[in-house]
């Protein structure tokens, strides 16, 4: 099945709310070799000037990548993951991510265009508070090989 | 206040970290859990060949992640990288037995003394091939 290239455009509305704990900044830190104080030690962020441990700075793809599946899962997107490799991602901070926020996430479809056979489907996720402040935006670009390549 | 590094003792082209961080088959099944990213081929040889790759490799953002800690490190504040962004150029393999040896070699690719930034450009390579490109954090500092 070919990648649908009308998805371009889609908005989806935010889902349920994403709670940062401590716990999964730590397990995130850990895996990334992410070793600075201030991600599992709370007096260590305070002393910086935060609220609580603080996410490292590509955490956000656990939300963003949660918040992609309602589109890349979705059968009717066309897109087989077996075919796709990750092209480029980007995080921008409007503010350092902490254990305690409780961020809303609103997913766009930005762009899927053909280029010689490849999709390219870039997605942008913008992360806010409850009250609508911006915490994050993620801009993902996935590239789908065509099927007669697999 | 930190005691992290002053914008203006900087100069572009000043290499201010560099670290090797090995990468096996474990550490990727702890980058799975930790994210939620449980492709196959992050961890399942026979997924991962089927596909047309040289066996497993690691998830681009587990190096994306691995890299910009090198950038904390030096910063001495993880809220100090603003914005961050790499394209994924190569895939990493990882063997097993074994482990991949991942080269992170930060530089100061420009600087922006009215917003106070520094943009670190990093190198990352693995066995002298590189496998981000333009890897670029931007670090705002004192």
């Amino acid at each position: 099945m070919a990648v649908d290239t009308t998805f371009a455009g889609r908005v989806y509305p935010p889902g349920d709310v994403y709670v940062v704990s401590r716990e999964k900044i730590r397990e995130f830190a850990e895996a990334t070799g992410g070793t600075h104080p201030a991600h599992t030690d709370a007096a260590a962020a305070r002393a910086l000037g935060h609220p609580d441990v603080v996410a490292p700075p590509t955490f956000a793809v656990v939300i963003a990548q949660r918040t992609e599946a309602q589109y890349v899962d979705d059968p009717a997107a066309g897109i087989d993951f077996s075919r796709v490799v990750h092209a480029d991602e980007r995080f921008t901070h409007h503010r350092p991510l902490h254990a305690g926020d409780r961020v809303v996430t609103t997913l766009h479809v930005d762009a899927v265009t053909l280029r010689g056979g490849l999709a390219m489907v870039t997605t942008r996720c913008e992360l806010a508070d409850e009250s609508g402040a911006p915490v994050a935006t993620v801009v993902s670009t996935l590239a789908v090989r065509p099927e007669e390549d697999a | 206040m930190s005691t992290g590094p002053a914008l203006a003792d900087l100069a572009v082209g000043q290499e201010v970290a560099r670290r090797t961080v090995a990468v096996d088959r474990a550490r990727l099944v702890r980058y799975a859990g930790a994210s939620g990213d449980f492709n196959p081929i992050h961890w399942n040889e026979r997924v991962a060949t089927s596909v047309g790759l040289p066996g497993v490799i690691a998830h681009g953002m587990w190096t994306m992640g691995a890299a910009v800690a090198v950038v904390v490190d030096w910063a001495g504040d993880p809220g100090a990288v603003v914005d961050y962004q790499t394209r994924f150029t190569r895939p990493v393999p990882v063997p097993d037995p074994g482990a991949a040896e991942v080269e992170v070699v930060a530089a100061v690719g420009a600087l922006d003394p009215e917003a106070g930034t520094v943009r670190v450009d990093l190198t990352v390579t693995v066995e002298g091939a590189r496998v981000l490109g333009k890897a670029q954090a931007v670090v705002r500092l004192a």
